[in-house]
């Protein structure tokens, strides 16, 4: 069983790496750089549309494939270890199924805690990164929870705890930086914020769906 | 009795199994998650800083 999980999951896991990586490059990527340009001079005052990508690096740019690729990987083997654990409770895995799951899992991973940790680009200013990791930890273990209390409670004193769950890390609220500092332009923060949920959610669905194709293929078996 | 038994140990040896590596992937895929994704290591924040940022995660 767990080879099944493992081959499943590294191939969809590295396709939806991959994607990762094309859609950040097209798409997040410029805004990326545009704001290091702020971070290293605030006071940079550059036409939006000739700086957007400075000189093409190769390294960075493998680099960021290879962690796509890792990270997607990782999310894969979480996602399907779900997936599996539901399928043993009844709920068969399919591809149809599968975009759903993906859907779940941004919201998981990404929407809940973006929600209150706004993707940030560099330059800007943000609390402690450990108490801002351990916000992240927290909200996406309650939001995951909550959903599957959602999807397969039977019960409203299930519902009414997944209400709790998901509405609990954000009422705490996340860490939050005393003084608001930052060098880089709004409109290129909220922008790079946007985008990076929209291929996050791109990416998801994908993964889900890839999970849910190789699952029951020939090329689980290994 | 003996009827029961013959059934029932079959199903408990693969739910166990299942159990067992559902807990694998899914600590596995955490281990990845976190040491791609949030270990603070000079080297390894440099390497992971775009895709970092990219995925929401608090980078720095």
């Amino acid at each position: 069983m767990f080879q099944k999980i493992a081959v499943s999951a590294l191939i969809a896991g590295f396709g939806a790496g991959l994607m990762a990586a094309l859609l950040q490059f097209a798409f997040v990527q410029p805004l990326l750089l545009h704001a290091e340009l702020f971070e290293i001079d605030p006071h940079t005052a550059l036409d939006f549309v000739t700086v957007q990508r400075g000189p093409f690096d190769v390294t960075r740019e493998a680099l960021n494939i290879v962690f796509s690729a890792l990270i997607y990987t990782g999310y894969a083997f979480v996602l399907l270890a779900a997936m599996v654990w539901a399928e043993e409770r009844g709920e068969p895995i399919s591809p149809r199924a599968g975009i759903v799951w993906g859907a779940a899992g941004f919201i998981t991973m990404h929407m809940a805690p973006a929600f209150g940790l706004a993707p940030d680009m560099p330059g800007l200013n943000g609390a402690d990164v450990e108490a801002r990791q351990i916000w992240w930890y927290g909200t996406a273990a309650c939001t995951g929870i909550a959903l599957w209390l959602i999807a397969f409670g039977q019960n409203w004193a299930m519902w009414g705890a997944a209400i709790v769950l998901l509405a609990a890390p954000h009422l705490i609220g996340a860490p939050m930086p005393d003084m608001l500092t930052q060098v880089a332009p709004p409109e290129l923060a909220a922008s790079f914020a946007a985008r990076t949920l929209g291929v996050a959610l791109a990416v998801w669905v994908t993964l889900g769906l890839l999970l849910g194709s190789v699952w029951h293929s020939k090329l689980a078996e290994g | 009795m003996t009827k029961t038994i013959a059934t029932t140990a079959p199903t408990q040896t693969k739910t166990s199994s299942t159990v067992l590596s559902v807990l694998a992937a899914g600590i596995l895929g955490l281990g990845i998650i976190t040491v791609a994704g949030h270990v603070q290591a000079a080297t390894l924040h440099d390497a992971a800083h775009d895709v970092r940022h990219t995925t929401g995660f608090p980078c720095h």
